[in-house]
C-alpha cells in the first residue's frame, strides 16, 4: 500500500503549494499516472479521504488523466503500444524496449481557492 | 432577506445567485450565494508538474550525493519475505569484514532480529521498525545514516522490508537496487511483479542447491526477468551452502573499488 504514503506527498506538496500561492481550499486534483507506473488506481481512491482528511482538500475531488504506455523496439526501432513492463514488440516479438511513455505519476492540475 | 446568511440587501443585480455547494458540515449542505459585484467565483486553477515520488526523490538525491562524496558504496537488497537476504548479508560480511568496512540498515515492521544477527558478525546495524509501513524511505535512510555513523570508503546495505511491491517506487540513494529471489518460490516472479525487476540492477537467484528439490525453472526465471529488464546482472548462488559465492562476494569488490576510486580526488 505504497499509494498511501504518495498521497501523503501529494498532502505535502498541497500545503506548500497553499503557502506560496495563497490559496485555502482545494476543490480538484487532477493527477496524470502512466499505465506502466506502479500505482493501482483503486488503491489510491481508497486511501484518498483518509490521508486527506482534516486538510485543505478534505473535500476534494480526485480525478486521473490515464496516460498510455508506448515503448520503442530497439530491434526494429517501430513504436509500439505496451500495456505491461514486459509486453513485446508489436511488430517483430523482440522485448527489448526503450519506455518513451507510461511510467508517469504527476499531479497536473489543482482547482483551488 | 436572505434566508441562510440574513443579509438584507437584494443585491446590486437585484437577484441572488446561487454560486455552488460547500459542505459546512459532514450532513448538511448549503448553497452559498453572493450579491452582484462581489459574486465573482474565486475558484481558479492551477497547472503544474509535480511528481509524487517528488519528496522522496529530493532525499534520494541527497543520500546519493552522500554516498559518493565519502566513498559508500550502497546496495538496497529486495525481496519477499523469506527469500534469504540477512543470510546472504551475514555470509558476505563473513567473507569481506577484513577488506572493507561494512555496516547494514535493516528495515522490517517490527523487532530487531535481523539487526541482531548482523551485529553478531562484529559489524555495526541499526534496525529501522517501519510499523505499519510497508517500504523504506529516502528520508528514513539519511536519518539512519547519521545515527549510523558510516566509515569513508565502506560498503552499506540496506535490507529492505520482505515486499515485492511497494519497495520498488523508493530510491533510497542507492548505487544499485538488488533483488533477491530463492528457488523455493515460484520462477515467475518476474512477470507476476514486474515493477520490482524492473527496477532492480541485480537479481541473485538464491538457495540454489535446493534445484533437485523444487519446480523451479532457472532458465525460464532468467528469461523473465530479462524479458522485463533486458540489462538485468545476474548471478546464481546458495548463501548457506556457499554454491557460486565467490562470484557475488567478486562483483562487491570490484564495484566498491570502483566507488572508492570515484570518490578519490
Amino acid at each position: 500500500m505504497h499509494e498511501l504514503s504518495l498521497l501523503e506527498n501529494v498532502r505535502t506538496i498541497l500545503e506548500e503549494h497553499a503557502r506560496s500561492q495563497h490559496f485555502q481550499i482545494v476543490d480538484t486534483i487532477t493527477l496524470e499516472i502512466g499505465a506502466l507506473s506502479c500505482v493501482e488506481l483503486d488503491a489510491l481512491r481508497f486511501a484518498f479521504e483518509a490521508v486527506m482528511k482534516d486538510s485543505l482538500a478534505e473535500h476534494a475531488e480526485l480525478t486521473f488523466k490515464r496516460i498510455e504506455g508506448q515503448g520503442r523496439c530497439f530491434e526494429c526501432g517501430q513504436l509500439t503500444p505496451m500495456r505491461e513492463l514486459y509486453d513485446v514488440c508489436v511488430h517483430c516479438g523482440h522485448f527489448r524496449l526503450e519506455i518513451l511513455s507510461g511510467l508517469e505519476m504527476k499531479i497536473t492540475e489543482l482547482k483551488v481557492r | 432577506m436572505c434566508g441562510i446568511c440574513g443579509c438584507g440587501d437584494s443585491g446590486q443585480s437585484g437577484k441572488w445567485v446561487p454560486v455552488k455547494s460547500v459542505n459546512l458540515s459532514p450532513l448538511i449542505s448549503y448553497p452559498l450565494h453572493h450579491h452582484g459585484e462581489e459574486s465573482i467565483d474565486k475558484s481558479r486553477l492551477i497547472q503544474m508538474e509535480v511528481d509524487l515520488l517528488s519528496k522522496n526523490d529530493a532525499y534520494a538525491t541527497k543520500n546519493r550525493h552522500y554516498f559518493q562524496q565519502h566513498g559508500v558504496f550502497v546496495l538496497n537488497l529486495v525481496s519477499s519475505p523469506g527469500a534469504g537476504k540477512t543470510t546472504l548479508l551475514v555470509e558476505t560480511i563473513k567473507v569481506l569484514k577484513d577488506v572493507f568496512p561494512i555496516a547494514v540498515i535493516e528495515g522490517d515492521q517490527q523487532t530487531q532480529h535481523d539487526a541482531d544477527r548482523i551485529r553478531a558478525t562484529g559489524v555495526r546495524a541499526l534496525q529501522i521498525n517501519t510499523g505499519r509501513a510497508c517500504h523504506l524511505d529516502a528520508q528514513g535512510i539519511g536519518e539512519a545514516v547519521i545515527q549510523l555513523g558510516i566509515e569513508n570508503n565502506s560498503f552499506l546495505a540496506i535490507e529492505n522490508v520482505g515486499n515485492l511491491v511497494c519497495p520498488s517506487a523508493f530510491d533510497l540513494g542507492e548505487a544499485h537496487k538488488v533483488v533477491v529471489l530463492s528457488v523455493t518460490e515460484g520462477d515467475d516472479k518476474p512477470l507476476k511483479y514486474a515493477d520490482m525487476f524492473y527496477a532492480a540492477d541485480v537479481m541473485i537467484i538464491n538457495k540454489i542447491d535446493l534445484l533437485p528439490y523444487v519446480d523451479f525453472d532457472v532458465a525460464r526465471c532468467i528469461a523473465f526477468a530479462q524479458q522485463v529488464n533486458p540489462s538485468i546482472h545476474i548471478l546464481e548462488l546458495s548463501a548457506t551452502k556457499g554454491d557460486n559465492f565467490d562470484e557475488w562476494t567478486n562483483w562487491l569488490r570490484s564495484s566498491m573499488q570502483k566507488a572508492i576510486k570515484s570518490h578519490a580526488p
